[in-house]
């Protein structure tokens, strides 16, 4: 539990010690100066740095894209690019921000550095393999940048088949390979937590003393090991067809183009779980910690982001509504999507109870986690529209639906990242971030965000398609693409100010200490930055999770039950 | 149509304003929690801030009731809204008997319509206002969607199968048709009209200008082109089933297997004939894939469901029918689509249960047998 400022945080390149050749190793980042240290680093704080770097580009690579996008919609003809440019521009959207974005985002850059930590332990189970992850992640993701270098690719991230296999001459099979070897990365990356969490945990850090993160990374692991092969497979059928000509998919070669949507979705379902059930734990770390109060109802949150995991595996039909599948087969998938939404509301109703006579402060990552609960109710509220089988019949592949899953993914998955950066920058630099400027992007974020996405729930009930490069003038869609792009302005100048001052912090921000929000979790007990093995002897946990009222003695656990 | 700004598209027919008031009721859910929600974070936030760092906080737990309070209540709200979502959209997806039919065919990038007296339409389609419409979908190259947001009407129109839809417009006017499923570079483009119009003008329309034979008419033509007459016509000893009657019925195939003749399984029999052989048929049709367009398999189909099964046909294969894999299923199917197209292309359903009176119809043996 100490408390005070390591001497090696006090200034100069954080990187480097007076004498670069002394190897510090109570300071992860000072152990090793060459570039070899970090590019054959197994330490996974490291690793989670070398995927922070990558996403990021990956992060602004994709938003140039959305940038073009929403520059060419503000005109209902085609006037800035070409529909095939345009086609290109969505396409390669997609693909960035939901493979090489989205899906390793918390998992790969906080899980990697939190997770051990959190448990009181040195590393990872699998250093070696943990390494390899990234070194996979990057290859993947070379295949799939020469894509792009070299023309790109329209299919939609989605491939849908036989447009892909038999109609698209762009470079499917370049990025599909991108995308199938990045796979691998998140199958061993989700090996690797559920192996650390089951085998090395702290003495006394049982189950229901996790933080609900490491519960929502266990979920999160869970469904990247299972549902990953099956996407995997879905891209190999695709390139079998493709290359040799074997029917699959197309029903002019024998085969059969919904078999894809139904392998596709299999996995691309569950991976919406992937993006969201890391972030809601994000929630529950940062709550608590900015109200001073133990979580409300623990075990309930930790089981729904099983159930979630679990039941979340059975609602990919909800995307096949229109394609002609048996009415009967629509109705149980549309069950199954209710059923899923419980959970999701039990997590946003706990949290809200939280606060409840705690102590709360306004930090920059409470203000984006309050941006995070407010932008995923409407999005989950949305889905329920789109689980309606009458709904979605109107409103399937328009921009609702669009609308809809950017309230989720960057109203919840992205501003629940951005809570977590900021939460977790101090222990991860040892440095400050200025706060004002923190929250003055907190709330650019969330403003910028509604402004830009709201217009297109509307859009998409008056019957915009999505995909569009042009759309007919007449039809009263332009006010709200002007509207969407003015916000996408500020949206954007939301996400690159944290990138501007984070990089400023890194070398010049005020030492943190080793626990500058008086926060409670092992992570918090070691030093800022920790030490290349994390802590100095193997801590021994003695309390729950979240044990920040002051009066620890009344806690005893689940015995103390107060209705509010 | 635009006037002004407005939240919610033209209704236009009869499905719009049942999807509306849905719609409706969902977005009172979402708004009320949504509302609520934010309030209490509100409320909670400002009221609990931190006053200073010795502020002392409750060890709360949780609370079993609570918890069952927001699971229940939600899961009642859901299912109010899956069993309307449901009942709304299986009206949807089975067409009202008597439903004027229409061939839609989509490619990259054009929508081709074709009406049940044969008159052809390109990117626009003519139809009534007060009657429904039931579209037969087919797409000769990637999965292309059908969606009018006046009518609240989607469908995919996919390769190698169909798909139908219907609507019934209640007001005249044009309405955007899209093209709502990604399909190459000019998708943006694959947009057309639906040109809804007073019954009797769309009776004068479909009059004038240059006719078509209608779809049974060209199946006709193509089933005695392509020779289909020489194994689908005969007794007992036709080397192929005899189609009368067919559509819409079960039949039995190689292996046990029962299925539904529907459009698809026909269709399926003419370009891949060998993958789902009647019982006590060998497989010895040659495939047509390739030498005949979707609109030229969508008139065959129309033709085969004309062709009249009350007589001798049905007269020779009674004996047979269970061997050869017709089940005796009552002959006016009661699956939609033979009633309408049969009825447009001249009723000949209307002969004497067992003898067949009509020699000249094509397609049924002349031979007047009468049933054991």
């Amino acid at each position: 539990m100490s408390t005070n400022v390591q001497p090696h945080n006090g200034g100069g390149n954080p990187l480097y010690t007076a004498n670069p050749d002394v190897v510090d190793m109570s300071n992860y980042l000072r152990a090793g100066h060459t570039l070899r240290s970090w590019l054959l680093t197994v330490d996974h704080k490291r690793i989670g740095l070398l995927y922070l770097i990558s996403i990021t580009f990956m992060f602004f690579l994709g938003g140039i894209f959305a940038g073009l996008i929403r520059l060419e919609l503000m005109t209902p003809e085609g006037d800035l690019v070409s529909s095939s440019t345009y086609n290109k521009l969505f396409t390669m959207h997609g693909i960035v921000m939901v493979f090489f974005f989205l899906i390793p985002s918390i998992p790969a850059v906080l899980g990697n550095f939190l997770v051990p930590l959190m448990i009181g332990a040195r590393d990872m189970a699998f250093p070696r393999l943990n390494l390899m992850s990234w070194y996979v992640y990057i290859i993947g993701a070379i295949f799939t940048m020469y894509a792009i270098v070299a023309g790109g690719v329209d299919t939609t991230w989605r491939f849908y088949t036989p447009y892909s296999t038999s109609f698209a001459n762009t470079h499917v099979m370049m990025t599909a390979l991108g995308i199938f070897i990045m796979g691998f990365s998140s199958i061993l990356t989700g090996l690797n937590f559920v192996v650390t969490i089951h085998r090395m945990r702290a003495p006394g850090m049982t189950w229901f003393r996790m933080p609900l993160f490491l519960w929502a990374m266990y979920a999160t692991s869970i469904i990247q090991i299972l549902g990953t092969p099956v996407v995997g497979i879905a891209i190999l059928l695709v390139g079998v067809e493709r290359i040799l000509g074997v029917g699959v998919f197309n029903p002019d070669l024998g085969g059969d183009p919904i078999l894809f949507q139904h392998l596709f979705w299999f996995y691309s379902h569950p991976a919406v779980y992937i993006m969201i059930l890391p972030g809601m734990g994000v929630v529950s770390e940062v709550i608590t910690c900015f109200s001073r109060k133990q979580i409300f109802g623990y075990p309930f949150i930790a089981v729904s982001s099983l159930l979630i995991a679990f039941v979340g595996f059975f609602v990919w039909g909800h995307h096949m509504f229109v394609t002609g599948q048996s009415p009967y087969a629509g109705l149980i998938f549309s069950a199954l999507s209710f059923l899923v939404a419980i959970p999701s509301a039990i997590k946003v109703f706990n949290w809200t109870a939280t606060l409840y006579r705690g102590s709360v402060t306004f930090s920059t990552p409470m203000l984006y986690v309050f941006g995070f609960i407010g932008l995923f109710t409407i999005g989950g509220l949305t889905g329920l529209m789109l689980a309606t089988l009458g709904i979605d019949m109107h409103v399937h592949d328009t921009y609702f639906v669009v609308a809809h899953f950017h309230y989720v993914m960057v109203g919840g998955m992205l501003l629940a990242y951005m809570a977590a950066l900021h939460f977790w920058w101090p222990k991860m630099t040892g440095r400050m971030y200025p706060e004002g400027w923190g929250r003055l992007s907190a709330l650019m974020v969330f403003m910028g965000f509604h402004l830009t996405f709201f217009p297109q729930f509307i859009l998409g009930y008056l019957g915009m398609p999505r995909h569009y490069h042009t759309y007919p003038d007449e039809a009263g869609y332009q006010i709200l693409h002007v509207l969407s792009t003015a916000g996408a302005t500020v949206l954007g100048a939301g996400f690159l100010l944290p990138a501007i001052y984070f990089a400023w912090s890194f070398f010049y921000g005020k030492p943190a200490g080793d626990n500058p929000w008086l926060a409670k979790g092992l992570e918090w007990e070691t030093t800022s930055p920790p030490p290349v093995f994390n802590f100095e002897k193997t801590p021994i946990v003695t309390e729950p999770a979240y044990n920040y009222s002051v009066h620890g003695d009344e806690v005893s656990e689940g015995s103390h039950v107060v209705a509010p | 149509m635009n006037e002004a700004f407005q939240m919610f598209p033209t209704q236009a027919s009869t499905m719009a304003s049942r999807v509306d008031n849905l719609m409706l009721y969902l977005l009172a859910v979402t708004v009320f929690f949504s509302v609520a929600i934010a309030v209490v974070l509100i409320v909670f936030a400002v009221k609990y801030r931190k006053k200073s760092d010795s502020d002392v906080t409750p060890a709360i737990h949780g609370s079993t009731l609570l918890e069952i309070t927001w699971t229940v209540i939600p899961l009642g709200l859901v299912t109010v809204m899956f069993f309307w979502g449901a009942n709304v959209y299986f009206d949807q997806m089975y067409a009202p008997a008597n439903s004027m039919e229409v061939f839609v065919t989509g490619k990259q990038w054009m929508w081709k319509f074709q009406h049940p007296n044969g008159k052809r339409e390109i990117n626009e389609l003519h139809v009534p206002e007060g009657r429904p419409v039931k579209l037969i979908m087919a797409s000769e190259d990637v999965i292309h969607d059908f969606f009018v947001p006046a009518f609240r009407v989607k469908m995919d129109v996919m390769p190698g199968k169909y798909n139908t839809t219907w609507f019934h417009a209640t007001k005249t006017g044009e309405y955007h048709l899209f093209c709502n499923q990604y399909c190459g570079e000019d998708h943006s483009r694959m947009v057309g009209k639906i040109i809804v119009m007073k019954p009797e003008d769309y009776e004068v329309w479909l009059a004038g200008g240059t006719r078509n034979e209608s779809p049974a008419a060209t199946g006709e033509r193509l089933f005695t082109q392509w020779a289909c007459n020489t194994c689908h016509e005969g007794g007992r000893d036709a080397r192929g089933p005899i189609l009368a009657g067919v559509p819409g019925r079960n039949v039995i195939l190689t292996g046990g297997v029962v299925v539904v003749a529907d459009d698809t399984y026909l269709r399926d029999s003419i370009l891949n004939p060998a993958a789902r052989v009647v019982d006590g048929y060998q497989p010895i049709m040659p495939t047509f894939k390739g030498l005949l367009s979707e609109d030229q398999v969508m008139s065959l189909i129309a033709y085969i469901k004309t062709l009249d099964d009350t007589g001798a046909d049905t007269g020779t294969k009674a004996t047979t029918g269970a061997a050869a894999g017709f089940t005796a299923a009552p002959p006016p199917s009661p699956v939609d689509g033979v009633t309408s197209v049969s009825a447009v292309a001249g009723d000949t359903t209307t002969t004497a249960p067992t003898i067949s009176t009509n020699p000249t119809d094509a397609g049924t043996t002349a031979q007047a047998e009468t049933t054991p």
